[in-house]
């Protein structure tokens, strides 16, 4: 098809043609273009169906309040619904398809719902399908939203990538229209940091659709040239195809750019889109206003769009809308559309002006004091029928309707603090009113002045007051000449005749007959009638309608349109894409990674990692031949108790404490003594928080008089760090203790087993024998001249030690570790190993660790210290938390050897009923162990200590398991304690 | 938000970790207050509609603890100080 | 001492390298010995003059300070990060612990931190995509702690073209990645 409706003129490339298709059609355009503005050249008024009665529907805006063009942009997994096709760039190879239309855009087999209207009025849903309840889920809300809704996501991957980034300014101006380029040019010009920010791809904004003059220059000449000079400034950054999205405290700006969606595919590198996060000191919203419709009888057929679009379309675009044109206005702009259009010989058939004392435009046949109330045309306008001044009524041909109520300042970012707006009987519109983000302002039409003139001037005078704000003297300049005509407007909101719909907001398919329905309903307060009718949602947030939906409550219920109330906005200003708030963090992305001095090598031996916290830990190594998880952990398990085993063990949080006040710190932090700890030793230590649950455990070992590290478990280790430095500097601020983490400058790994101390001889330059190196040692030494620490200390409950070297060497330390225990066939094991040997021995880890348990409740108790003040001492004394049928750490057994047992299951009595009554407890961690050959666990049971060696059921719904088992003591393996002593 | 910390200027409050109100710093003496005093410190708080005196803590900056005081109806961040000032003003020491 | 000891860098290498993206330059730094030096409460006078002593610079916040063989730069109130030729001064907290004596609390971090030298033209427009630090204003010397793609980073400003960054050691590859990526949107 050729572009047929394409007229001269207009802001667009003519020597380059780009070819695109909708609905499988192809079409040209050019640079320049819309999607929108180039299907309207080729003719194409029809784009979507509405959401709710599948009612044809067409643009009727040329910007980002469109309510109606909504397509699918691109194809395959690039597809993205919902785009609005008044502000999608058209590119080359560009491909489109419409929405919520079935089976064609022309012939859609919903639109039975138009017929079923009288049905489908607002709050219908709620009334409707209330009964019965079990229905809604299953029947009527998938029926509901196959018939109903916009467009459909892909369930693909989006195969491009985003970006967030940072910008800093003094001033960032939202806008750059004539408000906006004035300000941003006496800011610009003043020497501060300028962001322009703009969401269109041309900077100009109305300018660029008008054909007014600016100092005798085109608007759109001035535009440009204020542009290139803003470009030239150091100070000044201009960011196009921008938009400030939401206003965030302390002059916090988020804002969308479009970096490539007017691009077929990214550049390489290149994200689609980024989310800005700006920085101002000061900012001025200049974004413009928005056109309203008018409210009549089939008011939403393609081809009866805004006025100002349908010139706009002209203007900027060179595209006739219709062959035959039809202005309907109560204002001076609508008589401006008409004008335009007559200047570029579309032939204007008439203007009906609701107003009786509109001023005359010659040659155009003026219909003084009508009104538009119907039209005619199935998918697209071809008449409209008019009530003349006489009360006679009278039907035009026509192909498009341009309708002008009047022009809403655009107040949405200036409301995103709640600032209510005022109302301004002049221009019949809301203004931002009183409050509003701090060091935000308002000027141009955005703060309701609407003309050329009056826009220049507010951006001027309104960005030297920021100057002034700033401390910055800038003397007023000339301003260039320009329009400054007033609008002239007679409110009229909708033509009241006859039972047919109207339409107020026609992405949600509100008309006038709903909001009579919610004043009839008592919904006549504004939030309850967005509620009812959804008058104001979506994609659109109402911009075109909701001023029209308070007019015509505010007359159904006799009040001013200021009583009746006000309608603000949230942010986003204009959708955003999941993707760009995600950024960067999507799938391997989500998060960093934290790696372990041995990852390296652990790699080559083919180790199995898990993601604990941010971290990759080995899980297990698995070695030829084995077929199961389980094998290979049953043998690092066995290879460890009987010769030695090496674990990383990097991850714990280790903070190196020091200060002379180290020791009188460490027992305010831990519920039992550290200060009586010998130097060159170490000591488990349990934390409590304030309210007397254990927050976190771990050994800490003294290093000398002033200085100690301490160890926290691997979760823990930031909160841990965080809690220390709150104690020092919140609490005891006088205390002389330094903290510093240094979990990731050592590389530190677990030797357990009755041949550690032979291997670890082979590597520590020192003599590590029990006597000169007992049980809970630690201290610094040396291993083949190389600075390290050594710690006696036991998790499996073998003859164990940490060794540790700096992080650097912690893959040579590994490598050298496994060389000297090649003799004793050492192993590497894993945090599956080292959960079984944990659960082996009865020490509790994650799954004991759960922020409900007390140091009583893990059989722990006596290690609180009575004879100092330590954090939880107290608290952990009340009377719920001492009691004696309090939950106690038990060990589990199946009473079946060969039964399994379940993490989460819960203990009942044999016999007893399988109620919440009977509840005794749960099962907090499981394993099998290799060396009792069977499932074991522990678990929180009530008055655990008194039950040992009963016999009791563990119960799991979510599995359907009732398991017979043993409550036994938790120390399964050596309770004695010979082995790690040994 | 921003937080205008009083040693590294105005900082976003991205970069802290909230704990909560300010009064945490007036803990009792474990040896000599008994547990409905530590009850009453660590569970009853006040809720005001207006000036708010919180622990914010500069994690991802200089680890400071800070006392913000904040009005919860408009957002607004009257001023931040470093806790340890505080708490000494307010006699704390070891 | 250590010299049968081999070592990996950060990003898991024999030797440390350079990184490009277009124009622009990651260099990692094994050759950097770091340790925290704390003022103990009440030293004032002795920490200072041991400074002093030794050329151990005390930059004042947000501040980084070079010399030789010492530099420094602010960490928190009373504590500085230390840095010193790792050759000459790999087991640093030995060289320092006797001009501090009782007046500091003094910590091994070398290991602790990944160190990166960015270089290249713009360096603004690469570092806005990963921090809220305005490069553009800050003087040379300035230092802080910032976040850089979840990850706590202190960032140096050792010119108009040269940041050095300090991040985790255990996240230097994701660290890096988020450089080159960042770069390259660039690029």
């Amino acid at each position: 098809m050729s572009q047929s409706h394409r007229i001269a003129g207009g802001q667009i490339d003519r020597s380059t043609t780009l070819r695109f298709s909708f609905d499988g059609a192809s079409y040209a355009g050019h640079p320049g273009d819309t999607l929108a503005s180039a299907l309207l050249a080729n003719g194409v008024r029809l784009m979507g169906r509405s959401f709710k009665y599948h009612r044809p529907r067409g643009p009727l805006s040329a910007g980002s309040e469109e309510p109606n063009a909504l397509v699918h942009l691109r194809s395959g997994a690039r597809q993205e619904p919902n785009t609005r096709a008044t502000v999608a760039e058209l590119f080359d190879g560009l491909t489109a398809t419409s929405q919520n239309a079935w089976p064609s855009l022309r012939f859609d087999a919903m639109a039975i719902n138009d017929r079923l209207s009288s049905f489908f009025t607002a709050g219908f849903y709620y009334k409707t399908f209330m009964w019965p309840a079990a229905f809604w889920e299953k029947v009527y809300e998938p029926i509901i939203r196959r018939a109903a809704g916009l467009g459909a996501l892909t369930r693909e991957d989006d195969p491009d990538s985003y970006d967030k980034a940072f910008a800093h300014c003094d001033l960032l101006v939202i806008g750059a229209g004539p408000a906006g380029l004035m300000a941003a040019l006496t800011a610009g010009r003043a020497g501060v940091r300028v962001i322009l920010a703009d969401e269109d791809f041309r900077m100009g904004g109305r300018l660029n659709a008008e054909v007014l003059t600016i100092g005798g220059q085109a608007g759109g000449d001035w535009a440009a040239g204020v542009v290139a000079e803003l470009a030239s400034l150091p100070n000044v950054r201009l960011m196009a195809r921008t938009t400030v999205v939401g206003a965030f405290d302390a002059g916090i700006y988020a804002a969308v750019e479009r970096v490539s969606d007017h691009l077929p595919v990214p550049l390489p590198g290149k994200p689609r889109q980024t989310l800005w996060r700006i920085y101002s000191k000061r900012a001025i919203v200049a974004a413009g206003a928005t056109e309203r419709p008018i409210a009549f009888e089939n008011n939403d057929r393609p081809g009866i769009m805004l006025a100002g679009a349908l010139r706009a379309y002209a203007n900027r675009w060179g595209v006739a809308v219709g062959d035959r044109v039809a202005i309907f206005t109560n204002n001076d702009d609508g008589l401006r559309s008409a004008a335009d259009l007559t200047a570029k010989g579309v032939q204007v058939v008439a203007v009906i002006d609701s107003r009786t004392d509109g001023p005359l435009l010659p040659g155009i046949r003026h219909l003084r004091g009508a009104q538009v109330i119907d039209s005619t045309g199935r998918l697209g306008l071809s008449g409209i029928t008019v009530r003349l001044a006489t009360g006679q009524t009278e039907t035009i041909a026509c192909t498009a309707l341009g309708v002008s109520g009047g022009w809403n300042p655009n107040i949405n970012i200036h409301s995103h603090h709640r600032a209510r707006p005022e109302w301004r009987a002049d221009i019949a519109a809301f203004v931002p009113g009183q409050g509003g983000p701090a060091g935000l302002i308002a000027a141009g039409a955005a703060a309701g002045h609407l003309s050329t003139y009056g826009a220049l001037a507010g951006g001027h005078v309104q960005a030297l007051a920021v100057l002034e704000s700033l401390g910055i003297t800038a003397t007023a300049g000339d301003l260039p000449k320009a329009e400054d005509a007033p609008l002239n407007l007679s409110p009229l909101w909708h033509v009241p005749h006859g039972k047919g719909r109207a339409w107020i907001d026609q992405q949600n398919d509100v008309t006038v007959k709903d909001v009579k329905l919610a004043q009839q309903e008592n919904f006549t307060s504004v939030e309850h009638l967005k509620r009812y009718t959804t008058l104001g949602m979506a994609t659109d947030q109402g911009k075109t309608g909701n001023v029209i939906g308070i007019a015509v409550m505010a007359e159904l219920t006799g009040r001013a349109i200021p009583e009746t109330g006000t309608t603000i906005y949230r942010p986003p200003y204009t959708p955003v894409a999941m993707g760009a708030l995600a950024g960067r963090s999507r799938g391997k992305e989500f998060k960093p990674f934290r790696l372990t001095p041995s990852h390296k090598w652990a790699s080559e031996q083919g180790a199995i990692f898990v993601e604990v916290g941010n971290w990759l830990r080995t899980q297990w190594v698995p070695k030829p031949g084995e077929t199961t998880w389980r094998e290979s952990v049953d043998r690092e398990v066995l290879a460890t108790r009987r010769s030695v085993g090496i674990c990383d063990v990097t991850t714990l949080g280790k903070i190196d404490i020091q200060g002379t006040d180290a020791a009188a710190f460490l027992d305010k932090v831990y519920c039992n003594t550290f200060s009586t700890l010998a130097v060159g030793k170490c000591r488990y230590g349990l934390m409590l928080r304030e309210d007397g649950m254990v927050f976190d455990d771990g050994t800490t070992a003294r290093l000398a008089e002033h200085e100690y590290v301490m160890t926290t478990t691997t979760a823990n280790a930031v909160t841990v760090f965080r809690h220390l430095e709150y104690c020092r500097q919140v609490l005891w601020p006088d205390m002389d203790v330094q903290i510093i983490s240094t979990t990731e400058a050592w590389a530190q790994y677990s030797v357990a087993g009755p041949n550690a101390r032979k291997l670890l001889e082979k590597v520590v330059d020192q003599d590590i024998s029990d006597a000169a190196f007992p049980y809970m040692g630690a201290g610094s030494v040396t291993l083949g001249g190389l600075r390290g620490r050594l710690f006696r200390i036991s998790f499996s409950g073998e003859l164990a030690y940490e060794v540790a070297v700096p992080a650097r060497y912690g893959d040579a330390l590994m490598r050298r570790l496994m060389a000297a225990g090649a003799e004793f066939d050492a192993v590497v094991y894993g945090t599956e190993a080292l959960g079984v040997m944990r659960i082996e021995k009865g020490h509790v880890a994650g799954g004991e660790l759960n922020g409900q348990s007390s140091a009583l409740n893990m059989g722990l108790g006596k290690m609180v210290s009575k004879k100092k003040d330590s954090i939880g001492m107290v608290l952990s004394q009340r009377e719920g938390m001492t009691r004696a049928d309090g939950y106690r750490l038990v060990g589990v057994k199946p009473a079946d050897p060969k039964g399994v047992l379940q993490a989460g299951s819960h203990f009942l009595e044999v016999g007893a009923p399988v109620e919440l009554a009977s509840d005794g407890g749960w099962l907090t961690s499981k394993v099998y162990s290799p060396h009792l050959g069977c499932d074991i666990a522990l678990g929180y049971l009530k008055a655990g200590d008194q039950k040992i060696g009963r016999r009791m059921r563990a119960v799991n719904f979510l599995t359907g398991t009732d398991t017979l088992v043993d409550i036994v003591s938790p120390h399964f393996f050596d309770p004695d304690g010979e082995r790690f002593r040994g | 938000m921003i937080i205008p910390h009083p040693i590294l200027g105005p900082r976003d409050a991205q970069e802290f970790v909230y704990l909560g109100d300010a009064s945490l710093i007036d803990r009792p003496d474990g040896m000599t207050a008994g547990i409905e005093v530590f009850h009453d410190y660590l569970y009853n708080r006040d809720n005001p509609a207006g000036l708010h005196r919180e622990l914010w803590y500069h994690e991802q900056g200089d680890r400071s603890w800070l006392v913000v005081t904040r009005d919860t109806v408009t957002h607004e961040i009257v001023s931040a100080e470093l806790a340890r000032d505080v708490a000494r003003a307010r006699g704390r020491s070891k | 001492m250590a010299d049968a000891w081999k070592s990996l860098t950060a990003l898991g290498h024999d030797t440390a390298r350079t990184v490009t993206v277009g124009p622009y330059r990651i260099t990692e730094r094994d050759d950097v010995a770091l340790a925290s030096v704390a003022l103990r409460r009440g030293q004032d006078q002795a920490f200072a003059a041991a400074a002093a002593k030794a050329g151990v610079p005390l930059p004042p916040p947000l501040q980084s300070a070079s010399g030789t063989p010492y530099g420094a730069f602010w960490v928190t109130p009373d504590m500085w990060f230390v840095t010193a030729p790792f050759a000459s001064h790999e087991d640093i907290v030995a060289h320092l612990k006797p001009v501090f004596g009782a007046a500091a609390s003094i910590t091994e971090q070398t290991d602790a931190w990944v160190c990166f030298d960015l270089s290249g033209p713009a360096l603004t427009a690469w570092m806005e995509r990963l921090c809220n630090v305005d490069l553009a204003v800050v003087p040379d010397g300035y230092a802080t702690r910032t976040m850089m793609d979840h990850l706590g980073v202190y960032l140096l400003k050792q010119g108009a073209d040269a940041v050095r960054l300090f991040g985790p050691r255990s996240s230097a590859q994701s660290l890096l990645h988020a450089l080159e990526v960042a770069a390259a949107s660039l690029a």
